[in-house]
């Protein structure tokens, strides 16, 4: 926990008002107020003639209750907790192997490096759906022929159309998209370690990997933490990939129908059915619960462990 | 440590490097050479370089033609640098606040800003409308600057109050021995210290503002107002076979991020290795 | 909410006030065409505009996945275009009855649409009218007549001779027999599903027994259609699985296939696309059935935002819709979309012309899940969609979707349970 900073001098501070108010002003203005609104709906829904009635918590009861909804809802919430570890288990890792390998002292060409493995992230998702698509697609070859040429051409599949792959590569495709957010974060991270910090290793003899295991991985860890939790509430939150590469009903049979994807059908509706704001907030506020847990998780449970290093 | 050992992990580490440096690329530049090319070319051989007979521009032709597109960037850039600018300075500030001075609700007012991440702010739509409509800011850059600063500021503030809480108390017990403000104290002390997770900070929030396709619809369909997304996506329809206008729109779409991004990349690194404090 | 409310009322009326002044009025149209902008700001604008002193278009497209939601918040929030293309059915009939597309059910252009045209845009008891029908769009398959004169293959009339042909193609080995891919999985139902189903149930005699309940989707009618889709399955392309839509368009203007399950809007792309010569025949009949039926789908209508200020100029707009210059135009403008109205429209392209010379010989009937079956949750029709690229798949049997269909419709549809 922070320490006391400062005795107070004056009983009020105007400076803290002044330093929140505007980001207090604008954020509630125009996300909290409209987005509980929103949320607001799921205790109501529309009753005979269009009227608003409330209906207490019978969406959510409806949301688990009923096989249908409930059968979505936990598809969707298992395909986004997949979702969630192959970027915890690829992204993450891979981030932070190129930054340790990048951080490297005198290394040449790390800025080019740097810059281009983070290319993709700045990519909309229309152009990420549409070139992987397009390299994937057992049409035009790319893949396939790439396949060939390393000899195991016979292991190419339409990967995307098939239920028990699809989800697995649109993850893998989202990790290739972001995977340099954790680089530069565990980069920038690795860079403000104090150098007399790693000499002392050095005089201990503690170089190459098991400094890296020793020393960096412990100091680098409060970065770690929050790149997994931005990456939990990313996931939680995605959609438009699915949307892109498989269109709002997230086929093959729903197999790649994350929360966000349901949430977004559910709310906004798609083609003949018609968007259903009651059961569409009902779906947001659960998930706005679940992603408070983790947040929640993180902040009180692990954040608190993580020791803070001032420099 | 030998010559040898070291020769060989540099190569090695050259070699992943370079590897992923490839995968990361190569769909991007496959986009680009095939926007070149006349469409029989792209079908046939997606991985050739455009030769003297394939090359063909047809799609930048077509592209071109249906609107103002260099109106859609500089709209585009307006809108992504000024909600940058605001969402990073208000989120330093409440950023500050939280991370520097103990008062009663502290916890509960970082918990609050901290919200908005777990909602996406689509859902709000209708009520942001009404909003803007009331303030008739429909089709301006302000009511794009004003949603995506909002929706920006939990990142920065929660990014950045965790990078506050590391600046050294001593630094800042110093100044105040000097007299300095506290304003002064966070614009002079607090804030260049933080540059590196700002500059993290800016590129997490200003990516998903400039691909944004959906507020810009909403909220600024209008021509004078349209951005770069906005603008590309109607060759992205859904009945739309033209990939030579489809992957042209991309490129014109890629390239200008593209190049903002390198020059940014150079302030971005400077930022983080000046503010990584030895 | 009230000062909300005035605030919005002011703003309007100073729109208002502004046009006044100016005299002329600019009607902003709502669409999901985007392929079409460059048909509407080249011919269809200046057409209007030059016989309507005063009053301006201005066609503003977006992408059709955005459009319904992006549509919706705009008509909320007051926002929304003066004149809004409308989806058939439901989705517009919800716009009607919140009061955010006027009654047009006065226009004197309304005479000259017959009642199963106007059905698509009208209430239940189609007693009040809401969009002005503008366009239809036929199902049937699109061939390549090159291939087919290469290999010595004849049009296929019947479903044993498609299939004939079907294997003659698979035989010879140089072209993948039909282009159609299941990744955006609403081909299958339909251009698959609805395209060759129609023979099964026979068309409007069939769809009007499924929404009378006498029908059940578990009935050979609506299972066969799924029996044909699983035997497509083999003639497709390697990995049709994950082949998209725009994957299929290109494999067939390319060259590369020879006949492409088709809806007659895809004429106009295919002409500015492929360098042969195309031809195009119905669904072919089942041995054993005389007649046969086509889907003649009502697609696109387009009407009036109720909260526009310029309700006057807006209606004249649509009076022109209904006229026959309209029709014709907008006919050859975009081969492929057919006029409702009952206008005498002289067509130019011979494909265009091949599908509509089939309402001659064919009865018409539209989709079978659009009307009043896809009101409830789950929703029959997007439902349809998983269900045939689950049997092209070959993950379901055409039994289980039909069963799960059934079983879909019967949880909240009252004549079903």
């Amino acid at each position: 926990m922070p320490q006391p900073r400062r005795t107070p001098r004056s009983p009020i501070r105007w400076h803290i008002a002044v330093f929140l108010a505007p980001a207090v002003l604008i954020y509630t203005a125009i996300m909290i107020i409209p987005l509980f609104g929103t949320l607001n709906l799921s205790l109501f829904t529309r009753g005979e003639g269009g009227a608003r009635e409330f209906v207490g918590l019978a969406n959510f009861a409806t949301l688990f209750g009923d096989p249908r909804w409930s059968g979505a809802f936990w598809n969707a919430t298992w395909n986004n907790l997949w979702f969630f570890i192959i970027h915890m288990l690829v992204q993450n890792p891979i981030g932070i192997a190129l930054a340790a390998i990048l951080s490297t002292p005198r290394l040449r060409f790390a800025a080019f490096y740097r810059t281009a493995i983070f290319i993709p992230a700045i990519l909309s998702f229309v152009i990420v759906g549409f070139v992987w698509k397009l390299i994937l697609s057992p049409l035009w070859g790319v893949a396939p022929n790439f396949m060939d040429a390393l000899g195991i051409g016979n292991w190419f599949a339409p990967w995307l159309g098939l239920e028990r792959s699809a989800l697995t590569t649109l993850a893998l495709i989202s990790v290739w998209q972001f995977v340099g957010i954790p680089l530069m974060l565990i980069y920038a991270a690795l860079l403000s370690i104090p150098d007399e910090v790693l000499e002392a290793a050095e005089m201990d003899g503690i170089t190459g990997a098991s400094q890296f295991w020793k020393i960096k991985l412990p100091l680098i860890l409060p970065t770690i933490g929050i790149i997994s939790i931005l990456t939990f509430v990313g996931n939680f939150n995605a959609f438009d990939l699915i949307y892109v590469t498989q269109g709002a009903l997230a086929g093959p049979n729903y197999a790649t129908d994350i929360l966000g994807s349901f949430l977004f059908r559910t709310f906004f509706g798609f083609q003949l059915q018609l968007g259903d704001p009651h059961m569409g907030a009902t779906v947001a506020t659960v998930m706005f619960f679940i992603i408070l847990a983790g947040v929640s998780l993180y902040l009180f449970g692990i954040q608190t462990r993580l020791r803070r290093y001032q420099f | 440590m030998s010559a040898r050992a070291s020769m060989f992990r540099s190569s090695a580490a050259h070699a992943i490097l370079i590897a992923y440096t490839v995968l990361a690329l190569y769909p991007v530049v496959l986009i680009v050479i095939n926007s070149m090319k006349s469409r029989r070319a792209i079908f046939n051989d997606p991985l050739a370089l455009p030769t003297r007979e394939t090359f063909d521009l047809v799609g930048f032709h077509t592209v071109l033609e249906q609107g103002n597109f260099l109106l859609y960037f500089q709209n585009s850039m307006i809108v992504t640098v000024a909600s940058l600018f605001f969402a990073l300075l208000f989120g330093a500030m409440a950023a500050f606040a939280l991370a520097e001075y103990r008062f009663r609700g502290n916890l509960l007012m970082g918990l609050y800003l901290a919200l908005g991440i777990m909602i996406p702010i689509r859902l709000g739509t209708v009520a942001i409308l009404e909003l803007m409509v009331a303030a008739n800011l429909v089709n301006t850059h302000w009511a794009l600057i004003l949603v995506y600063t909002a929706n920006g500021l939990p990142l920065a503030v929660f990014i950045l109050s965790e990078f506050m809480r590391q600046v050294s108390d001593d630094l800042k017990n110093a100044a105040r021995i000097d007299g300095l403000s506290e304003y002064r104290i966070f614009f002079t002390i607090a804030l260049p210290l933080v540059r590196p997770a700002m500059a993290t900070v800016a590129v997490f929030t200003m990516i998903p503002i400039w691909n944004d396709l959906w507020f810009p619809l909403i909220l600024a369909p209008g021509e004078a107002t349209k951005t770069l997304t906005l603008g590309s996506q109607i060759f992205l329809g859904q009945y739309v076979t033209n990939w030579n206008a489809v992957l042209a729109a991309l490129t014109l779409a890629i390239l200008p991020v593209v190049v903002l991004y390198l020059i940014f990349s150079r302030q971005l690194i400077r930022g983080i290795t000046k503010g990584a404090v030895k | 909410m009230t000062i909300r409310r005035n605030l919005i009322l002011t703003t309007a009326l100073a729109l208002c006030a502004t046009g006044a002044v100016a005299q002329d009025v600019t009607l902003t149209i709502e669409s999901w065409r985007n392929d079409d902008i460059t048909i509407w700001r080249n011919q269809i604008i200046p057409a209007f505009e030059a016989a309507h002193d005063g009053i301006k278009l201005d066609f503003q497209p977006m992408a059709p996945a955005q459009y319904n939601s992006a549509l919706n918040s705009k008509l909320d929030a007051g926002t929304a275009g003066d004149i809004i293309t409308c989806r058939a059915f439901d989705a517009s009939l919800q716009l009607f009855e919140r009061g955010q597309l006027a009654d047009l059910t006065e226009l004197d252009g309304m005479a000259n649409y017959s009642d199963v045209a106007r059905s698509a845009w009208s209430t239940d008891d189609g007693s009040q009218t809401f969009c002005v029908p503008v366009a239809s769009v036929i199902h049937g398959f699109i061939y390549n007549v090159d291939i087919f004169n290469e290999l010595g293959l004849d049009v296929p009339a019947t479903e044993d001779e498609f299939f004939a042909v079907l294997d003659a193609i698979e035989a010879d080995g140089s072209y993948i027999p039909m282009a159609m891919g299941i990744n955006d999985q609403w081909e299958a139902a339909t251009m698959g599903f609805a395209n060759i189903g129609v023979n099964y149930w026979r068309g409007e005699e069939g769809r009007a027994a499924l929404i009378a309940g006498e029908s059940r989707l578990t009935d050979e009618d609506w299972v066969a259609p799924f029996r044909q889709l699983a035997r497509w399955s083999g003639y497709l392309g390697r990995g049709f699985e994950s082949q998209s839509y725009p994957d299929s368009q290109n494999l067939f203007t390319l060259g590369r296939a020879a006949i492409y399950p088709a809806g007659s809007w895809e004429i106009a792309g295919f002409r500015e696309q492929a360098d042969f010569e195309m031809g195009a025949f119905p669904p072919p009949v089942p041995a054993g059935t005389d007649g046969c039926y086509i889907s003649d789908h009502t697609d696109m209508g387009i009407g009036l935002n109720a909260a526009s200020p310029n309700q006057d100029a807006g209606r004249i707009f649509l009076e022109w819709l209904s006229s026959d210059e309209f029709a014709n135009l907008f006919a050859n403008a975009v081969p492929g979309f057919f006029p409702l109205s009952s206008a005498e429209v002289t067509l130019e392209d011979p494909l265009a012309q091949d599908f509509l010379g089939w309402r001659e010989q064919c009865e018409s009937t539209i989709r079978p899940f659009h009307q009043i079956v896809s009101r409830g949750t789950p929703n029959l029709s997007n439902e349809s969609w998983t269900a045939s690229a689950n049997v092209m798949r070959g993950t379901w049997t055409p039994e289980e979707a039909g069963e799960a269909l059934q079983s879909g419709l019967s949880s909240w549809y009252a004549p079903h349970q």
